[in-house]
């Protein structure tokens, strides 16, 4: 694999953003994974993201573990600092990272060996950290780049491209994150351009650790007959319960909600999050709730889809530990140098 | 040898743990610190809360050495359990007060030593209600003993009981209560003082008694440090509860009450390398402390450190290994595995700071090194260190400090720049430049663990790969000027031999060669203070016929990485090992050098 420089090329009349730049602008380097890959539409997804919300590339910090899912941060972005890590081990380099500068925005990309296998101490103590990032689970049931082990999220009896089944239970990192505190859970599909796209605005926009799993199928090793993360499959087994939309603060909120419809969630930023219920009794802001309708989509094979569960009242790491605004960089030492005097008094205990 | 006399003695006070008796030993110690007395403390303790044998050991000498003897002159035994290796560990002539509201008639065993018995569990019974409280004050009735045995100042006592108690002032009368008991029984029971005891001093002035751990937390505080992960482990605990306090006292903002700094208590080691990592690519100054176990759990992420040129401070308070060997013992046992942690080719900055005061200096030093050399740092302390307190000139901090932020392009920077290439030796100095996130969108680049150009692009190219992991060395190499220079004790006369020791040793070895020249063997003493190695080390071993590598671990560590790391020649260098976990004593490596001169005299 090599890293070859994607060509930048501005169209006539190419739609640009807030900020004068086009959807070319939020690209990286050109994707080296297999043709059809799930993740090259997941990356595409989050470069439009991206421009929608017309962020400056310079403001993202993207980060990433190990495997072809976090390969892709090269892929998108390439005016933004990224960082692709240890395996399993990207959570704390981002907490680290997001702990300096709370004004980025933070972006890990990560798949289900390295979050949910090697990974999942990490991903948990990010998320009841709620480190303020959007958490990308590119799950496709399958270690790719050792050439087709199940992973840990593979299902009871779906098989491997030489038919033998696995046998253990998954982890569904939905209702891990649930269990753990998270305060954004999403479920999307890489083969659904529309809601993935609004999902992970809404997820740059929510405050604190939000965790979108993305089904994202491999297709050289986990796209056959009798495979769960198969195109077809997740197709047929699809079903969206929740839509959410990112509405930004300046736009003025003219719809009018229908009770029992339509939720406004209020982000800190002053926008707002747009909950459609596609299913009539799911409530997105009921933790336990979410929790059950999971449990059951389990035992159905259906893949519960869209803003799964939603709490913007926890303080994100940021807050909770009373961080000043200045980056961590930038304090001057003249702040940080308590002085002769102080040095002083504090040895006093000591004489 | 001398035979204890004046300001010339060990004490040692051996205690079950989780009975209050810290305070007490703490207390004896900083009484004859306060009466101008230079003292050396050693706390032996088991890895456990409640219920284990505990020894402290206080050794007074007013000739002010730093490190231990090696003999013990007075125990105070409060602990059955362990009456009969405390009796056998006395030397000739010495002293042993027990708890003698229980006969004890196996403590006659020895005629060469006085055993002087004091019912103080007896008295504090009658004269204490509470349960809880008649064991606490069974530890001030023996340093009531105590001092009247060694003559302490009853004044400096009271002050000292007055300083431990302030906010419950209630309880400063009952503790000189059971000072007095302990006290005036052995007036009236012993002849006071004993022959070796205390006698006021003016050698402690300027000085305080401090522990290892504290100074390098607060000397992080003022090397400006902002972030700081860790996972608890003994022994290295201390240092983060250290930073934590001094950031609470002196780095919270007074008008917005927001912090200055970030501390965080990582999921486990391998978390908290990441998050200090990741700190400090994004421009923070950042730290994890901890212990051997830590390193072998953080080496992953080590070697990622090093390839990338991230900075990455870690402080290993080495404890005796291997696996989990004694939590609580000293040992200088992780010198190979800091020098090279990590799979590869890798190579490390290490700094040994052999007392608090350099604890205090280091801590700040490998801030700028890691940032200067954008690699990580090791500040290899160890337990005896670490926890203990020992006497040390009052910290300075230099008013002029600077921090080395090393070389981070600014925006401005970045908008005059043509192109920004993350690993390019711009000033053939080896170190590149480096950005950080949100700067400028020319100066963003991509991190990678994997092979990379010098222009910071992926590479399985052999040449291209091999370019960057050349200059990676080179920048080590370059890295020794920066080191802190060793530190020479040379012999009065030209010496033959000479002594090459790190970190803890420094105050026995110190000692040890003071003696050995006395005695008419003069010895050259070389303290090596940073890896990678100073010239002057091979240089120092050219000009000797033998030197004796002194260091606590079994398998010669240090003497190895000199070997491997220097033209020194191997056939100089012999090696003297104590890796007991008791912190270092002057007679250990008095009679292993002695022997060994004597034995080549003899062939």
């Amino acid at each position: 694999m090599t890293s070859f420089v994607k060509p930048k090329i501005r169209r006539k009349n190419e739609p640009l953003n807030d900020l004068g730049l086009a959807r070319s602008d939020y690209d990286g380097a050109m994707s080296t994974l297999c043709a059809g890959c799930g993740h090259d539409s997941v990356t595409a997804a989050l470069a439009r993201a991206y421009f929608e919300l017309s962020m400056d590339p310079k403001d993202v910090v993207k980060v990433s573990g190990i495997g072809c899912s976090s390969k892709t941060t090269t892929y998108f972005l390439r005016d933004a600092h990224g960082a692709n890590t240890v395996h399993g081990r990207m959570p704390s380099f981002a907490t680290g990272a997001a702990a300096v500068n709370g004004a980025l925005s933070y972006v890990g990309v990560s798949g289900d060996g390295d979050s949910l296998s090697i990974g999942i101490g990490q991903m948990a103590h990010a998320i009841r950290r709620n480190v303020n990032m959007l958490y990308m689970l590119e799950n496709n049931g399958v270690y790719g780049l050792t050439k087709g082990q199940f992973s840990a999220s593979s299902d009871i009896g779906s098989t491997a491209k030489k038919g033998a089944a696995n046998t253990l239970p998954p982890i569904d990192p939905a209702i891990f994150a649930l269990s753990v505190g998270a305060t954004f859970v999403a479920r999307s599909f890489s083969g659904d351009r529309d809601q993935l796209v609004s999902i992970i605005k809404a997820g740059i926009k929510h405050r604190g650790f939000a965790l979108i799993d993305v089904i994202s199928p491999c297709v050289s090793f986990n796209d056959h007959k009798g495979s769960t993360k198969s195109y077809a499959h997740t197709y047929q087994y699809y079903h969206k319960a929740v839509h959410a939309d990112y509405v930004p603060p300046s736009e003025e909120i003219v719809t009018s909600y229908e009770e029992g419809d339509v939720m406004p969630v209020e982000l800190h930023d002053g926008g707002i999050i747009k909950l459609r219920k596609l299913d009539a009794d799911y409530d997105p802001t009921d933790r336990a709730g979410a929790m059950d309708h999971l449990l059951r989509s389990q035992a159905t094979s259906e893949i519960l889809t869209g803003l799964l569960y939603i709490d913007e009242s926890r303080p994100d790491m940021v807050e909770h530990k009373k961080l000043t605004d200045t980056p961590l960089h930038s304090i001057p030492y003249a702040k940080l140098n308590p002085g002769a005097e102080a040095l002083r008094k504090v040895q006093e205990e000591f004489r | 040898m001398s035979a204890p006399g004046i300001n010339d003695f060990t004490l040692r006070v051996a205690t079950v743990n989780g009975t209050g008796s810290a305070s007490a030993n703490g207390l004896l110690m900083k009484a004859i610190f306060r009466m101008g007395v230079p003292v050396v403390g050693k706390n032996i303790f088991p890895s456990n809360i409640q219920g284990l044998p505990t020894w402290y050991e206080i050794r007074v000498t007013g000739d002010g050495h730093a490190g231990r003897d090696g003999e013990i002159h007075f125990v105070i035994a409060m602990n059955p359990e362990t009456y009969a290796d405390d009796l056998a560990s006395l030397a000739p002539g010495g002293v042993l007060l027990y708890d003698s509201t229980w006969p004890r008639p196996q403590l006659l065993s020895r005629p060469d030593v006085t055993v002087l018995g004091a019912p103080l569990s007896a008295m504090c019974n009658e004269a204490f209600k509470a349960a809880r409280s008649r064991i606490l004050m069974k530890n001030m009735a023996y340093v009531g003993a105590a001092a009247a045995l060694l003559d302490l100042d009853l004044d400096v006592i009271k002050q000292l009981v007055t300083e431990m108690f302030a906010g419950k002032e209630k309880l400063i009368p009952l503790n000189m209560q059971a000072v007095e008991l302990g006290r005036n029984y052995a007036l009236q029971n012993f002849t006071c003082p004993l022959n070796f005891r205390t006698k006021p001093m003016e050698k402690a002035k300027g000085k305080i008694m401090i522990d290892g751990n504290t100074a390098a937390g607060l000397g992080m505080v003022y090397g400006g440090a902002t972030f700081g992960a860790w996972y608890p482990i003994t022994p290295s605990t201390s240092l983060m509860d250290a930073f934590q306090l001094y950031c609470d006292k002196l780095r919270v903002d007074a008008d917005t009450g927001l912090h200055n700094y970030c501390i965080l208590q990582a999921e486990d080691e391998l978390a908290a390398a990441g998050l200090v990592i990741g700190a400090s690519w994004a421009g923070a100054r950042g730290f994890t402390p901890t212990s051997g176990p830590g390193i072998s759990l953080m080496s992953e992420f080590i070697g990622f450190a090093y390839y990338t040129e991230v900075p990455l401070v870690i402080c290993d308070i080495q404890r005796v290994g291997p696996s989990t060997g004694m939590p609580t013992r000293t040992q200088q046992c992780d010198i190979q595995l800091c020098a090279y942690a990590s799979h590869g080719d890798t190579r490390h900055l290490v700094l040994y700071p052999a007392h608090p005061g350099e604890c205090f200096e280091f801590a700040a030093m490998s801030l700028d090194l890691a940032e200067r050399f954008q690699t990580p740092v090791f500040f290899l302390s160890d337990i005896d260190i670490g926890m203990n307190d020992w006497m040390v000139d009052e910290l300075t901090w230099p008013e002029d400090y600077v921090p080395d932020r090393g070389k981070v392009l600014s925006a401005e920077d970045l908008e005059e720049t043509k192109a920004f290439y993350r690993y390019l030796d711009v000033d053939g100095d080896a170190i590149p430049y480096r950005t950080l996130p949100g700067t400028h969108k020319k100066g963003a680049y991509f991190l990678r663990g994997s092979g990379h150009t010098k222009l910071g692009r992926y590479t399985e190219k052999g040449e291209e790969y091999k370019e960057v992991v050349d200059r990676l060395y080179d920048k080590w190499k370059r890295a020794a000027a920066f080191m802190p220079a060793p530190v020479v004790t040379p012999a009065s006369r030209p010496a033959r031999l000479g002594i090459i020791a790190i970190g803890s040793s420094d105050g026995a070895v110190r000692e040890a060669r003071d003696r050995l020249e006395a005695a008419g063997m003069p010895v050259d003493y070389m303290r090596i203070r940073g890896f990678p190695f100073s010239d002057e080390v091979a240089a120092f071993v050219e000009a000797h016929d033998e030197v004796f590598v002194v260091e606590q671990n079994r398998d010669a560590q240090l003497l190895g990485l000199i070997i491997t790391e220097t033209a020194a020649q191997k056939e100089k260098l012999t090696p003297v090992l104590h890796y007991s976990g008791e912190p270092l004593n002057y007679r250990f490596v008095y009679d292993a050098i002695e022997n060994a001169v004597k034995v080549r005299k003899i062939a």
